[in-house]
């Protein structure tokens, strides 16, 4: 393994599998044991994590969730398929919309329907405005974590007009339930494009403000460069996704890299990629994403297609026997639904797939070895939502 | 940094089938029974004796992502769907186990999903995990994939919990959700959902006809009448929402198989007005005209021609013009489509529109001309904070519900930002003013393809 790794990510591997075997014989200390959380500002709601530590330095530690586990995959086999999209939108709270998408898709696909364009494309728009939502908040909890309260106030101040938007079209500000099978609930409201198009001009300079209040500070830069590395290999055997899976260098998205019935191919943006994969590589990355969000809602607001928004389906909806595995790229990385039909008016089983659970699994790898201010910095860098880990 | 839109090799079905021929020849017969969907996805069934060689061999294969691991009871229900109303016996049920793709014959099946991201191609594993006796009860358990992908430890933890599978190998098989003295395994299908059992399902015991009609007797069950009248109110389709008397109708009509009839793309040249349908939806109607997109002038119908616009637009009160063509001379159009929306709007409606679209309009055409004009000048006006400009976009962003006293809240929330935003702007001013699409400064540095990161982001960092 070492082999493909720089020299900086050879150091922390080395740091980390060293911990162990120095407990204890250093300085003939005696370890400890910290939880952090179940409340605590930095776990964004309730992640339990216990370290273990020698002296400033964290020889062991394990997420502990369960806290808020509702027991989603037991209760949609209970379920009719409308019905399921309320409970799926309490999965990542802060990108709500995201996370209907790949279920309906996956319905979509068994029942061999496919929106029509014009739903495909506002699907797109909304699933980049929940990004945005989502990530903006991000990046103002990443300055907040770390000692610096302004880049919050930004942050809601701006993500506020975001979720003004997603109010207008689906009613909703957190939960939308906007997404059916063959299409949308409604149509765009009036005067929607405008004033999308006047947010993402100010989440642009929200961007800009965040890139010079934060990536270009030194303390942050001290705080999060070469802290929490996470080699590719590693990344990849546990399955992290969207920025985290990217800041590794591994360049893969899931919204360019595989064929959707979406609209993210009718546009021209980037897949951004860091090398280094520290925290602040990852951080770079999500405010890059973010960018991109904006750039993406635009081209989609110019070339938006007429047309119907939802496609011919039976008034009760039965998804015909079958398997279908669907996955998209959230705001938090790879979301996908294994969705197993009986011909029922709901599923037999649902698996759910969420980016928070496995993005959160390698803690207690990334967490060997680090000091007890930087698992602060490396879990806000690893970006989870409660809610997606427990299901 | 790679660029984006060159399309990506999608997996065909020869790679997929050169796949099933690959594993074959590392594992084998520990191939059971694969399933290849053509243009879909890959199901492959393995012996569960060779759960772990398969996970080795996949990863050499090249895949190397892990995705998810989990496990399917195909054991029917008891408890059905826990629709059942309680005070009738409980219905016959099937107990037949029938497994999906790939086949399959115990009751409990192992699910794996792994991706190889340079193919850019996934293949789900499934292998079939014999139980000691039918109930599931006795232990039973399978080589953990915990070394192989280190990822799967969670995922294993999840599955022992849920299902009872056991993981030989895996180092820690706590209980990763549930408290350790839970007993029973909840994701099972004859672990009762209690919520269920304690109170019924009310879609079932509390059914109510329609409003204003006798109860539906054309479906017949009453279970369908609940199940329906319940997903309806929560996710019917659209249109049934807005226009209940339509949606009875709808809901009494002969057959369920009536496909939903799909919403006409609006004759009106308005493609986006499917919520201005019904008269409750009037004042939003009043805010949501005062913005005009561009969807609306572009998709006018061909017989409102110009001329007739203007001609509208006159008509709609001479003040509205002037404040327009005051504004910005070519937002005159722009203003005159708006005033021609409005007589297209049900009859019902046009009183309130006519109402309040007036007092509207006009802070509309000003937020629309400033949003029209040039970018430089637009962030200029950020930049210097003013407050009119705040309130105006305020406004613009304040659609269906924001007006008024929203309005007014976001202004205000966004009136100590915009002064540090000011800050900003007036420092970065040369570069930022350029453009309002100011592309971050890191893309300019990333034309090294995967340079070093260090280099681009300091230069993000600094836009000097």
């Amino acid at each position: 393994v070492t082999d493909l790794l720089s020299e900086r990510q050879q150091l922390a591997y080395i740091a980390g599998q060293a911990a162990d075997a120095r407990l204890n014989l250093e300085l003939e200390t005696e370890g400890m044991t910290l939880n952090i959380g179940p409340q605590h500002p930095a776990t964004h709601g309730t992640l339990r994590i216990i370290v273990r530590l020698d002296g400033e330095q964290v020889v062991w530690a394990e997420p502990s969730t369960g806290y808020m586990h509702r027991g989603y995959e037991k209760l949609t086999e209970v379920r009719t398929y409308p019905q399921i999209n309320t409970l799926l939108n309490r999965i990542d709270w802060l990108g709500s919309f995201a996370n209907e998408v790949p279920f309906i898709l996956a319905a979509e696909k068994l029942m061999e329907v496919e929106a029509p364009p014009r739903a495909q494309y506002i699907r797109t728009i909304l699933f980049e405005l929940s990004r945005l939502a989502n990530i903006s908040l991000f990046l103002g909890d990443l300055g907040v974590q770390l000692g610096a309260v302004t880049p919050a106030f930004f942050a809601f101040r701006d993500r506020e007009h975001v979720l003004n938007l997603i109010e207008a079209v689906t009613g909703s500000r957190f939960h939308p339930n906007y997404d059916r099978i063959g299409g949308l609930k409604e149509d765009l409201p009036k005067g929607f494009i405008e004033d999308c198009r006047a947010v993402m001009r100010k989440m642009r300079t929200y961007c800009d403000q965040i890139d010079d209040l934060l990536m270009g500070n030194e303390i942050l830069q001290a705080r999060t460069r070469g802290v929490g590395i996470i080699p590719r290999e590693i990344a990849l055997q546990y399955g992290l996704s969207g920025a985290n899976l990217r800041a590794s260098g591994v360049d893969w998205d899931l919204r360019r890299d595989q064929k959707i019935p979406m609209a993210w191919d009718k546009c021209d943006w980037k897949v951004w990629t860091h090398p280094d994969g520290d925290s602040f590589a990852r951080s770079w990355v999500r405010l890059q994403e973010t960018r991109e969000a904006t750039k993406i809602v635009d081209q989609l607001l110019d070339g938006l297609p007429p047309g119907p928004i939802m496609a011919k389906v039976p008034r009760i909806i039965k998804v015909p026997e079958g398997e279908a595995w669907v996955s998209t790229e959230n705001p938090l990385g790879e979301m996908g639904y294994y969705l197993v039909s009986k011909g029922d008016l709901g599923p037999f089983r649902l698996k759910i797939r969420s980016a928070s659970f496995n993005n959160i699994s390698v803690a207690s790898w990334v967490l060997r070895g680090v000091y007890v201010p930087d698992i602060v910095t490396i879990l806000t860098s690893l970006y989870f939502i409660l809610g997606d880990i427990d299901r | 940094m790679s660029e984006t839109v060159e399309a990506p090799a999608l997996p065909g079905d020869g790679l997929r089938q050169s796949i099933i021929e690959e594993l074959r020849r590392r594992i084998g017969d520990g191939v059971v029974e694969h399933l290849l969907k053509p243009q879909d996805d890959l199901w492959i069934r393995v012996r569960a004796d060779r759960w772990a060689d398969t996970g080795r061999a996949l990863r050499a294969m090249g895949f190397e992502y892990f995705c998810f691991l989990s496990a399917i009871d195909w054991k029917p229900s008891p408890f059905g769907r826990g629709e059942d109303d309680p005070t009738e016996p409980p219905p016959e049920r099937t107990t037949e186990i029938r497994q999906g793709y790939a086949g399959g014959e115990t009751r409990f099946q192992l699910l794996a999903r792994v991706t190889d991201l340079r193919r850019h191609v996934g293949v789900t594993v499934k292998a079939d995990v014999a139980s000691g006796d039918e109930d599931g009860a006795g232990t039973f358990a399978v080589q953990s994939w915990h070394a192989i992908y280190a990822g799967a430890n969670w995922h294993e933890r999840e599955t022992h919990e849920m299902y009872g599978i056991g993981f030989e190998g895996h180092p820690d098989l706590r209980n990763l959700y549930l408290p350790t003295d839970f007993e029973g395994y909840p994701l099972r299908k004859d672990f009762p959902l209690l919520a269920r059992i304690v109170k019924p399902w009310p879609g079932i015991v509390d059914v109510e006809p329609m409003p204003s009609e006798e109860p539906a007797d054309a479906e017949g069950a009453a279970i369908v009448a609940g199940e329906d009248s319940a997903a309806g109110a929560e996710a019917g389709p659209p249109g049934q929402g807005a226009a209940a008397p339509d949606a009875v109708e709808r809901a009494l009509g002969p057959a369920p198989t009536d496909a939903e009839e799909t919403p006409v793309p609006a004759p009106s040249g308005a493609a986006d007005t499917l919520r201005h349908g019904s008269p409750e939806a009037a004042p939003e109607t009043a805010t949501d005209t005062s913005t005009v997109t561009e969807e609306t002038t572009e998709s006018a119908p061909d017989h409102v021609t110009p001329a007739d616009r203007a001609e509208a637009s006159v008509a709609r009160g001479a003040a509205d013009t002037v404040v327009a063509e005051a504004a910005a001379p070519d937002v005159a159009p722009v203003a005159a489509a708006a005033a021609a929306d409005v007589p297209e709007e049900p009859p019902a409606a046009i009183p309130t529109v006519a109402g309040t679209a007036e007092e509207v309009e006009a802070i509309a055409i000003a937020a629309a001309a400033s949003s029209r004009e040039a970018d430089q000048a637009a962030a200029e006006q950020e930049a210097a904070g003013s407050p009119g400009a705040e309130a105006t976009v305020g406004v613009a962003s304040g659609v269906a519900g924001a007006a008024g006293a929203d309005a007014v809240d976001i202004a205000e929330a966004a009136g100590p930002g915009a002064a540090e935003s000011a800050e900003f702007e007036s420092a970065n001013v040369r570069e930022a003013v350029a453009s309002a699409e100011s592309t971050p400064a890191p893309e300019s540095a990333s034309d090294a393809d995967r340079d070093t990161g260090t280099e681009s982001t300091e230069a993000g960092g600094s836009p000097s």
